[in-house]
């Protein structure tokens, strides 16, 4: 069965996360992290950060949003039960702290087929309140028997 | 600052995630998935049981990456992990890794987290301020 592939290129709405300490200080306990910048806001001031920061991968937690209507769109087709999540890339910018606003769009950027398995790569993007880059995702979906 | 030099071992990060770990995941992340937190419903899609959340055991390979670089969460610039075997709650979890090279104030990290032989989370580069 030939893979579909019209959703390359594809953009999907925005997504806005606002960022909470006690919500940070669950998913660092979660990951065993004791820094106390994730959890005191006066640890937090005094390493240079604007309040509570957040974990490098609490970024899941407000970019994922983002891209659940990108896996179930009908454009894209994947077939969740054959499906697994085959591979990720970060890449940080401007710290997440509480109280930041965070804007995530998702996008397709590539849809093909190798070795009988569809590949299905998305994009997110992560802005803060003051327009800067906080996180960009490339999130690698892979369906066996395509 | 940590000083890394190629060729050094990062300090390994051991965890034994408890069975009840995928449910805090779950909870802290928003991934509720049921393969993760219901055995039955696991083993009726063909795991032999609740597996860990993938992106939890990307998070310890984050902790171990930035605690190698000092412990600041500012110091990793970039991740990226393959997902390859299942982890599975109860059964410990190493993460270790080698510092590939360091340029510019950079160090690129290559890092594994494994079950015993079974890598979990292989082919991963972490990227710290060194």
């Amino acid at each position: 069965m030939a893979i579909k592939t019209e959703a390359i290129g594809k953009e999907w709405p925005a997504t806005t996360y606002e960022v909470g300490k006690e919500k940070i200080g669950e998913y660092a306990r979660v990951v065993g992290l004791d820094n106390p910048v994730h959890f005191d806001r006066e640890a937090a001031t005094a390493a240079g950060y604007r309040d509570v920061v957040a974990p490098p991968m609490f970024c899941v937690v407000y970019s994922a949003p983002a891209l659940g209507p990108a896996m179930f769109d009908d454009e894209v087709a994947m077939n969740f039960a054959a499906m697994v999540h085959g591979g990720q890339e970060f890449v940080w910018g401007e710290p997440a702290c509480s109280g930041d606003e965070i804007t995530t769009k998702a996008k397709c950027l590539q849809i093909y087929e190798k070795d009988g398995k569809g590949f299905y790569v998305f994009e997110t993007v992560s802005t803060n309140q003051d327009g800067a880059e906080v996180v960009r995702g490339t999130w690698t979906n892979i369906v066996r028997g395509v | 600052m940590a000083e890394l030099k190629a060729g050094d071992a990062i300090p390994e990060l051991k965890v034994t995630p408890d069975k009840y770990l995928p449910h805090r995941y779950a909870g802290a992340s928003g991934d509720f998935n049921p393969i993760h937190i219901d055995p039955e419903f696991a083993k009726a899609v063909g795991l032999p049981n609740t597996i860990l959340h993938g992106l939890y055991m990307m998070g310890l390979t984050a902790r171990a990456a930035t605690e190698a670089a000092g412990g600041d969460p500012r110091a990793l610039k970039r991740l990226s992990v393959q997902f390859r075997g299942m982890g599975a709650p109860e059964t410990e979890i190493v993460v270790s890794g080698e510092v590939k090279s360091v340029e510019d104030g950079k160090a690129t990290i290559d890092v594994v987290a494994a079950q015993g032989d079974n890598q979990t989370i292989r082919n991963a580069e972490a990227e710290v301020q060194a």
